[in-house]
């Protein structure tokens, strides 16, 4: 999906886009998968803000004394306080008897953070480097040739790379998944960049003397904003599922964060026997993937019209 | 044709040249003496200083990419130390589990998710056609590991029907080899197969409307010949770029794939390799990986001119 969202922009929909900005984000928002998929984010946003009193405890707190508990066991434990308290931990323990009902409600909010910083970051940067490229020609190829040989790099390689390289870390984990979502922005904007600066209004701008960087903030770059978000939808959800996939295999963010991806890295060694730690954050990862992606193609759909027919 | 050729293997030297650069300087960018990290946390001075003698570390970065890229161009990766076998060694033995499930996916994805997305685009707007819509968002939103987990728990662990874990060299037992490559295979297609079906779909899509589709329908051609002769065939450039492109999905999602399965590949090795720290081996992969990505789709580009004989060089 983002194989194709690249470079299929023409300045049609694109001046469809900014002179009907406003009805085209209602017509948007009517979209039933917009509506479907935006709702089920909301759900887990609500989840995500709402963790400490969805009868969570402390996600890491760690309980020798009921590890292993398949779900809908009940357990005692013992407070902080000393007191003894009974629960019933809905989703089971893991290995060292923390609660993964708590882990994965927890692991909601580093899977959502993880991105929406990706998609946010990676467009900031991809469309500095995009306006650039796409505006002062002779910097043009020597940038373009490092984007393509970044996306030479299959994406997931080049994130584990670049945890190797900087040891993991929440950040550096981010950081790794960005890197490879650039060029990919960078073509984006740049495409929109090389047809809008044809156009007569840009010329007619430039003719009356605009400076070149008001030119590209209230000329150009408004343009970029129906593709980016359609296109920065997609990021988002492959970064929740690139950070999945590198906690899983134990080179994502430390392990003593919750985050669905170490819940399930913890849940490998037992699977056999207790399946439920991979299953339970498996299927909030797979809700909150499915609904971002349902929700990109109802924007697709409404913003970017040419995209939709082709894919 | 030839000039063709030549110009795109021209095309990609410049490419390479930036992977190249970005996977040497890989350890320039790693804190601490590169030669101390390629070492290890075991090694001797004598060793560190043998290591750094071999790379140059004492001459100019210039010098040093030079000795580099010249060592690599000989197939001289260097020595793993922790694996305590030379790279190339360690990868010659890792590569068949690798290429067996790249292939086979490949096979089964590419025969499967065609015929789908024909068929759906020829029902458009039919149940099948909906389902198969669903199905594409689906896979690509649960990731492959889950899948596996899920097909393991299925057919291994309840039905018992096929193994868990692990590989067979399919030189040691052919059927035992097969047994153990359908649940991985078949995990790293999901993606794959939502990826290509809905690009078919939408390509063949497109061509139903041409005119000559029209004629060849009123030729009293049947619809298979239609669809698998005109339709397809015309919308084949998209999908095989498809092709093309996926084949980073594929690479990534063997990584993952081959953890899940206990399959000793180089997806296997690279994790491996990161988790302890073991540079040669980490960039040798990586720079591997991105030269059959480039070639691929090298290939694939060249191939366009078989699928269409309108596109000549």
């Amino acid at each position: 999906m983002t194989v194709a969202t690249e470079d299929l922009v023409d300045s049609a929909s694109i001046a469809a886009a900014s002179t009907k900005r406003k009805s085209l984000w209602l017509v948007a928002l009517r979209n039933p998968n917009v509506i479907i998929g935006g709702t089920i984010l909301l759900v887990m946003l609500v989840i995500a803000a709402l963790a400490p009193l969805l009868g969570t405890v402390n996600p890491t707190r760690i309980d020798p004394a009921s590890r292993n508990k398949k779900p809908g066991t009940e357990i005692t434990m013992r407070m902080d306080d000393g007191t003894t308290g009974k629960r019933v931990a809905i989703m089971g323990t893991d290995s060292l008897g923390r609660d993964v009902y708590s882990r994965v409600i927890y692991g909601t909010r580093v899977s959502l953070a993880v991105g929406v910083s990706v998609a946010i970051i990676a467009v900031a940067i991809g469309v500095v480097i995009g306006l650039i490229s796409g505006y002062i020609r002779w910097l043009d190829g020597i940038i373009m040739r490092v984007m393509d040989g970044l996306m030479a790099i299959p994406g997931i390689l080049l994130a584990i790379a670049l945890v190797s390289i900087w040891r993991a870390g929440l950040i550096t984990v981010v950081f790794a998944i960005v890197v490879p979502d650039v060029p990919r922005v960078v073509r984006l904007v740049r495409s929109i960049v090389l047809t809008v600066r044809e156009e007569p209004y840009v010329e007619g701008a430039i003719s009356v003397g605009t400076p070149t960087w008001i030119l590209m903030f209230r000329h150009i770059l408004p343009n970029t904003v129906a593709p980016l978000i359609v296109q920065g939808t997609f990021l988002a959800a492959a970064a929740i599922l690139v950070e999945a996939a590198l906690s899983f295999l134990g080179i994502g963010i430390p392990p003593e964060i919750p985050s669905w991806g170490n819940i399930m890295a913890e849940g490998r060694t037992l699977f056999r026997v207790f399946p439920h730690n991979i299953f339970y954050p498996a299927i909030f990862l797979a809700v909150t993937v499915l609904a971002i992606n349902i929700m990109g193609d109802g924007l697709r759909d409404t913003l970017d019209p040419k995209m939709s027919k082709k894919v | 044709m030839l000039d063709f050729i030549a110009r795109r293997l021209v095309a990609i030297i410049p490419v390479l040249t930036v992977v190249a650069v970005f996977v040497f300087l890989m350890l320039r960018l790693t804190p601490g003496d590169p030669a101390a990290v390629i070492a290890g946390d075991n090694a001797t001075s004598d060793q560190i200083a043998d290591i750094r003698e071999k790379l140059g570390l004492n001459e100019p970065i210039w010098t040093q990419f030079a000795i580099w890229i010249g060592n690599v161009l000989q197939g001289n990766f260097g020595e793993s130390f922790f694996f305590k076998k030379t790279v190339a060694e360690l990868i010659a033995q890792r590569v068949e589990p690798t290429l067996a499930l790249a292939t086979c996916t490949l096979l089964f994805a590419v025969s499967v998710s065609v015929p789908i997305g024909v068929l759906a685009a020829y029902r458009q707007g039919s149940l099948f056609d909906r389902l198969v819509m669903a199905f594409a968002v689906m896979g690509f939103s649960v990731p492959g590991f889950v899948i596996g987990y899920c097909l393991i728990y299925i057919f291994a662990i309840e039905l018992g029907w096929l193994p868990v874990q692990g590989y067979t060299r399919i030189g040691v037992n052919f059927g035992a080899f097969l047994e153990r490559m359908v649940l991985p295979s078949l995990t790293l297609s999901v993606g794959f197969i939502a990826l290509i079906s809905r690009i078919t779909r939408a390509s063949v899509l497109e061509v139903l409307n041409e005119d000559y589709i029209r004629t060849a329908r009123a030729k009293g051609l049947s619809n298979r010949v239609v669809l698998m002769r005109h339709a397809l065939r015309n919308a084949a450039v998209p999908i095989l770029t498809v092709i093309g492109l996926g084949i980073a999905i594929l690479i990534g999602g063997a990584v993952v794939t081959e953890s899940v399965f206990g399959l000793p590949g180089l997806g296997r090795l690279t994790v491996e390799a990161v988790l302890s720290r073991d540079f040669p081996t980490i960039q040798t992969v990586i720079l591997m990986f991105s030269v059959v990505y480039v070639v691929i789709n090298l290939l694939i580009d060249i191939s366009y001119t078989i699928f269409d004989p309108r596109i000549r060089y």
